[in-house]
């Protein structure tokens, strides 16, 4: 993992200590509500529903067992025992008190955690592949070059106040776990015949009330030019992105409204009079950061472990939860533990104190000290030996971490919704419970197979409702929660935006509204093989269509 | 900031300053947690001299987004008439934390 030099901790602890002195100040006066909350904002603290709401920044979404630990310990010192994360690998306190964020800042520091830029318009918290650094497809691991943005986007001057947010996820593997299509830039590191490594750049996507498929403007950037690249379209959207209307002021609008010809040009123009110069990635640097990134010390081993094999046999409970929550390790005799967040009937996403504690110490004992956090809302242990994948299982169970439901149709993601945030306009959580109970039963969500369900409680699609392959968006309709389906979105590298099916229903129809959709997928599928996704791919609305509003 | 309506009863909310928590403005000019002790205003008049109130408490650092809500009462209890509101002062409608995990 990535360790904070004396430069790191110094800027994380000035800050530290300026937040202290901003809350003194608020707390007696001397500063105004307009004033502080710009302020308060840039370190994470919006004012939510019922209270503030701390934003705590995961880089690429990498834990080791003692940040996670700590996470734990604010939740139960500072919160209410639990915490929720977040579509964007961040962590959220729900509950905590504007008198004591000072001394939780003090307390993230010291394990080389903050909330900076995790708020405003600025770039905000880098993500990646949730897999990074462990899945057996990947080509280039891609947390060093998040690293290297992250530090080049930290504070930087020139960035600090854009148009509007701006959101990184990288990945390295073919498969795309990161989501790249839909962020303002995406970043696929690959290599070359060569075996150089290179990126493709995607620019201008996004969701929210506009949702865009980014734009492939490079196919293969070299590896040096990277940041020269990044800080090109930084300077092209700075400049040029909309600042009188919020809702157009993202960079997808600016490459929608010029044309990706005209911001390719204006991009490649401006990297032209950056490249060879500081901003060139120096070989040495980039090695420095990747030894960060070392693999850890894992074993030789057969591919198939016999232990595993005769426990599966044993116990249909835990080859359940290996068929789903297990996927391909690059290192024979490993696999990559998905830590699902998503129990039958519980807030996807949250965690106890307790079970954060549990995670850590799993993680210290089976997964060479390394936690992810998904923008799924899942934990992942990226290092698993196949040999003690039951034992692991078991202490994930006596922590009711042990769901094995990774992928299916109840591995919901769902924003907090109505239920917390200030800008919803529906409840997401009670949604996504009651879809969960519908359909708990284990037999036929593996018969459904693959299928991603997001819900967001209003169109700033927190919860991905645009790229679910069913996505349900809460809406407000003459004071009542109404529900639209969205079909055959996905986040993937076929990325797509699912099409409106039709009129909304209200929240007492809704459910049944999602297992008409499933039910009628089962009808019309080739074969068990054949995804959801793949299915409406191929026949297109009209069947859910009919299915959905046969009486209307 | 909601502006007063001129019909219906209403209630003053606002986040305490310090806990965030959401507080509901009392007759006697203090805070309380509880929306069944809030000062309901029947008019448009008594909704601004409300409002006013809340607003100097924002002022001196006390509170912070205050605004009116619109109020149901069924009987001589008070309730916030939508649905936001309601979560706002009753908390969210799903169990959390420990509570739901158990």
């Amino acid at each position: 993992m990535y360790r904070y030099d004396e430069f790191d901790l110094g800027f994380v602890r000035e800050r530290v200590a300026e937040f202290r002195d901003q809350v003194a100040r608020r707390l007696s006066g001397e500063m105004t509500e307009d004033q502080f909350k710009p302020l308060r904002l840039m370190n994470g603290v919006y004012l939510q529903l019922h209270a503030y709401m701390l934003r705590v920044a995961i880089p690429y979404g990498v834990l080791s067992g003692r940040q996670m630990r700590k996470l734990a310990h604010i939740a139960r010192k500072y919160d209410r025992d639990y915490g929720h994360f977040t579509t964007r690998q961040n962590l959220q306190f729900n509950w905590i008190k504007l008198a004591d964020m000072p001394a939780i800042l003090e307390e993230l520091a010291e394990v080389e955690m903050h909330a900076i830029q995790t708020s405003g318009n600025c770039i905000r918290n880098v993500t990646a592949d949730h897999f990074a650094g462990a899945a057996a497809d990947e080509t280039v691991d891609p947390r060093p070059y998040a690293e290297i943005l992250r530090q080049w986007s930290s504070l930087h001057p020139e960035f600090s106040f854009l148009p509007r947010k701006f959101k990184l996820a990288v990945t390295g593997a073919a498969a795309d776990r990161a989501a790249i299509q839909v962020h303002d830039i995406g970043l696929e590191a690959k290599r070359d015949a060569k075996g150089d490594i290179g990126f493709a750049v995607w620019v201008g996507g996004g969701q929210g009330r506009t949702p865009m498929i980014a734009r492939k403007l490079r196919d293969f950037l070299p590896e040096a030019d990277l940041l020269a690249y990044c800080e090109a379209i930084l300077r092209v959207y700075n400049l040029e992105g909309r600042r009188d209307n919020k809702y157009k002021a993202r960079i997808k609008i600016l490459v929608h409204e010029k044309g990706t010809d005209e911001i390719a040009d204006a991009i490649e123009n401006e990297f032209a009079s950056l490249k060879g110069k500081a901003l060139d990635l120096p070989a040495a640097e980039i090695a420095r950061i990747a030894a960060y990134f070392a693999p850890p010390a894992l074993a030789d081993l057969p591919a198939r472990s016999a232990k595993l094999e005769a426990a599966k046999a044993a116990d249909v409970a835990l080859a359940r939860f290996v068929d789903r929550n297990v996927s391909a390790h690059k290192r024979p005799g490993y696999g990559i533990v998905t830590v699902s967040l998503k129990p039958v009937g519980l807030p996807p996403g949250d965690a106890t104190s307790a079970q954060m504690d549990a995670v850590a110490a799993l993680a210290e004992r089976f997964s060479a000290d390394e936690i992810r956090v998904s923008h799924e809302q899942n934990l992942v242990l990226p290092h698993v030996r196949l040999d003690d994948l039951p034992e692991l299982f078991a202490g994930l169970a006596a922590a009711g971490l042990a769901t094995p439901n990774a992928g299916l149709v109840t591995d919901i993601i769902a924003c907090p919704g109505l239920d917390y945030c200030s800008l919803a306009n529906a409840r997401s959580i009670p949604v996504a419970q009651r879809i969960s109970e519908r359909f708990a039963d284990l037999g036929r969500q593996h018969d459904i197979g693959d299928l991603k369900i997001k819900i967001s409680g209003c169109i700033n699609a927190c919860g991905h409702h645009h790229v679910g392959h069913i996505g349900i968006l809460g809406v407000d309709r003459k004071g009542e929660e109404f529900y639209q389906i969205t079909l055959g979105g996905s986040g993937d590298e076929t990325c797509s935006i699912g099409e409106i099916v039709g009129p909304g229903f209200p929240a007492d129809r809704i459910v049944d509204a999602v297992e008409q959709v499933v039910d009628a997928y089962l009808g019309l599928r080739r074969d068990p093989g054949e995804t959801f996704l793949a299915a409406y791919r191929r026949v297109g609305l009209k069947p859910f269509q009919e299915a959905l509003y046969a009486d209307a | 900031m909601a502006k007063a309506q001129a019909t219906g009863a209403l209630a003053v909310t606002a986040n305490d300053l310090r806990s965030g928590t959401v507080v509901f403005r009392r007759p006697d000019g203090r805070w309380s947690e509880e929306v069944l002790e809030a000062e309901i205003a029947l008019t448009a008049e008594a909704a601004q001299a409300l409002l006013a109130g809340a607003r100097a408490d924002h002022d001196a650092c006390i509170v912070v987004e205050p605004a009116l809500v619109e109020i149901t009462m069924t009987g001589n209890r008070p309730a916030p008439r939508h649905l936001r509101e309601r979560i706002r002062a009753q908390g969210p409608t799903v169990a959390y934390g420990a509570a739901a995990a158990n």
